[in-house]
């Protein structure tokens, strides 16, 4: 009998050269749920999402995808696992010498044997799903920041992955492409019965679309709930980070010497 | 770009490749004059052999018809031993003169073969006897000098 | 002043630590590459198409070097052997000096800086977009999907193109010697055919030509997938792919001419 989560992190540390970044996580995925790991730039949340998807190795702990342990898999086992896998890169990582069809077509050539006609039925059909069916002779230079997001989206969601992976997946959108790509993550969820995990920072649109939510800084969670109980915490960090305040528990100013002596340091060299 | 055209420009670049190397096999190498294939050794013993390298032509009648290989120092007669591959087609008596000549004044300096008349001819490892070796300028001017003098003493 | 020594002496061996580690992982890259070269091979369009990009598209450059460097040999070669009077060797001068030494040497220096830095230029930016993520996540191993491919289309690319070089140069130096000073033209084509051999000259000159492929696009290769991920990183990765490539050329060139013609 499958578990009732999908992913499963267990006491996960991963340190980089001798900097912890990650310590300590303790996380758990529930199938068919879209979660979000949210904190601010640097806190090790794209990091996470590489220890996921097999490409960077856990210190200790582990981090477990359908039962499978994935730093133990070897190579094969790590690729069969990650054809199980879609995930879409922050500004969309499209191949810039292939046409917008041929960008979603790559993994259906790469893994399948399908005849041409197939593959062509399944990329307007994927293009259908993110509205860009129109697009598919395009190259991914002539496409819009939001328009590329999308396509890449569509490539993510060829071969119907049972878990999703967001990169930052609202960075640098406007509002509009904003919604457009929240209520995507969402509807495709539910329509491929699959898990998402979205790494972001924009709190107010992740608020609409997930069912819950951890936080994160330096390296730790700090705290997790429902987009209801985060909203109506009234304290401390979660507060801050989901009213963006400027200063609060974190600091606005980066760790250094006292302001004075900084400057009276100039006056003596002046 | 349509995969047709790009696959037409690539098997026109690779024939166009291969093209160049035949180009350079027949018309600027020596591959249609000589083949290496179908050919048998010989060898020479020379007492002086001059400025001669290993590949220089062997010719009979001025034509190409071998190379010469090796060139080595026979420490039990003192003298050099010439090995040279020749082609199959063209045969030459047992009593064939090996002499090493210049092409021109200054010019590369090659083995010249000029046929005898035995009935038996050379074969494969067959040692060619009767041999001249090269002229050196140098001793070829003293020598000139030094008839030139005993010339002039005899007049006295 | 000690301080400053020492740190001088620190800094050295950093670099040579730095530089052997660099060496070992280039190694540990192109046996990657080679171990993972069936694709380029069993779908071989992928190569073909690479084959267009570094090798078709450098036949301009290719053509057109070769044509002035042999014109340029004819007059250079022209001047010094009429003093000597033997004007009748300037085929034999042109095309030994082009097959054995200048239309490897000179191919694979353009070869480099044509096809190597876009090679390098190409990877490194699709690293810094995390294509190359995005493919190893999609289970496309990015070695044997992007990489080696390039590496084969080199490797077939640059004997074809230096042989094109030598074969234009004779011609630039026919050009020169025969139709515009009027050497003899029978003297020109047998001298040469006399002294250039196919298999000591020809296929030595191929030989080499292969060796400056292998060298150029496994240098250009590595330092596009080692570039760090930004434009300051990408642009020293190309840097490095001419300066490094032209100086392995130059050094493998020495080494493999040391061997090939020492009996002569």
């Amino acid at each position: 009998m499958p578990s009732e989560n999908l992913v499963e992190i267990q006491e996960l540390n991963f340190t980089y050269d001798v900097r912890p970044v990650l310590q300590g996580i303790n996380m758990h995925f529930p199938r068919g749920k879209v979660v979000a790991i949210m904190g601010l730039s640097g806190c090790g949340k794209t990091t996470l999402l590489r220890l996921i998807g097999g490409q960077l190795k856990p210190s200790s702990g582990q981090v477990q995808v359908a039962g499978q342990t994935i730093h133990t898999l070897d190579r094969e086992g790590l690729f069969r696992m990650r054809r199980r896998m879609g995930m879409l890169f922050q500004f969309g990582a499209l191949y810039t010498d292939m046409s917008v069809f041929d960008n979603v077509a790559f993994q259906m050539r790469e893994h399948t044997d399908l005849p041409e006609s197939l593959i062509r039925d399944l990329v307007l059909l994927k293009l259908e799903a993110v509205g860009l069916r129109g697009a598919h002779n395009l190259m991914p230079t002539e496409l819009s920041g939001g328009m590329a997001r999308r396509v890449a989206l569509a490539r993510a969601i060829a071969l119907d992955p049972m878990l999703m992976l967001y990169d930052e997946p609202f960075a640098g959108l406007d509002t509009i492409s904003l919604g457009v790509i929240g209520n995507l993550i969402r509807h495709l969820n539910d329509a491929l019965g699959a898990t998402s995990i979205v790494v972001t920072h924009d709190v107010q649109e992740s608020l609409k679309i997930v069912d819950y939510i951890y936080f994160m800084s330096e390296g730790r969670v700090i705290a997790e709930g429902t987009p209801d109980e985060l909203r109506a915490a009234d304290t401390g960090f979660v507060h801050q980070f989901v009213h963006g305040e400027i200063d609060g528990p974190m600091p606005f100013h980066y760790p250094g010497a006292g302001y004075a002596e900084d400057l009276a340091l100039d006056v003596a060299h002046a | 770009m349509e995969r047709k055209t790009l696959d037409l420009w690539v098997g026109l670049f690779v024939v166009a490749g291969l093209a160049a190397v035949l180009v350079l096999a027949m018309k600027v190498g020596n591959l249609s004059t000589f083949n290496m294939s179908e050919s048998y050794e010989l060898k020479a013993d020379f007492g002086n052999i001059g400025g001669l390298k290993a590949r220089a032509p062997v010719k009979s009648a001025g034509v190409v018809v071998g190379r010469v290989t090796n060139i080595s120092f026979d420490n039990a007669s003192y003298r050099a031993r010439v090995t040279m591959v020749v082609d199959k087609r063209y045969q030459f008596p047992k009593d064939t003169f090996a002499k090493i000549l210049t092409a021109g004044l200054l010019g590369e300096q090659y083995i010249g073969l000029d046929p005898g008349g035995d009935e038996v001819n050379l074969k494969s490892g067959d040692n060619i006897a009767k041999t001249e070796p090269a002229m050196v300028l140098e001793s070829l001017i003293s020598k000139f000098m030094f008839d030139k003098a005993a010339d002039g003493d005899a007049k006295k | 002043m000690l301080e400053r020594a020492i740190t001088g002496i620190r800094g050295t061996g950093h670099r040579v630590v730095n530089g052997v580690w660099r060496l070992g992982y280039a190694s540990r890259f192109f046996l990657a590459v080679l171990l993972h070269s069936s694709m380029s091979f069993r779908r071989f369009h992928l190569t073909i198409k690479e084959i267009y990009f570094s090798g078709v598209l450098s036949l301009i450059i290719i053509l057109v070097s070769g044509l002035f460097v042999g014109m340029v040999l004819g007059l250079q070669g022209y001047e010094t052997l009429q003093k000597y009077g033997s004007e009748s060797a300037l085929g034999t001068l042109v095309a030994l000096s082009l097959v054995r030494e200048l239309g490897p040497v000179l191919a694979a220096l353009l070869f480099a800086s044509r096809a190597g830095s876009a090679i390098t230029a190409e990877i490194g930016l699709m690293k810094a977009t995390e294509q190359i993520s995005a493919m190893e996540m999609m289970a496309v191993d990015p070695i044997a999907r992007v990489v080696a491919p390039r590496f084969w289309a080199g490797v077939i690319s640059m004997p074809l193109l230096a042989a094109m070089f030598s074969a234009t140069g004779v011609f630039g130096g026919y050009l020169i010697g025969v139709v515009l000073i009027g050497v003899d033209e029978g003297q020109f084509w047998s001298q040469m055919q006399a002294a250039v051999d196919f298999r000591q000259d020809v296929m030595n000159g191929v030989i080499k030509s292969c060796v400056f492929g292998v060298a150029i696009t496994a240098i250009a290769l590595f330092e596009g997938y080692d570039a760090p991920p930004t434009a300051e990183g990408v642009s020293h990765a190309t840097t490095r792919t001419v300066v490094t490539s032209a100086l392995a050329v130059l050094a493998l060139d020495f080494i493999l001419t040391a061997f090939m013609f020492r009996g002569l």
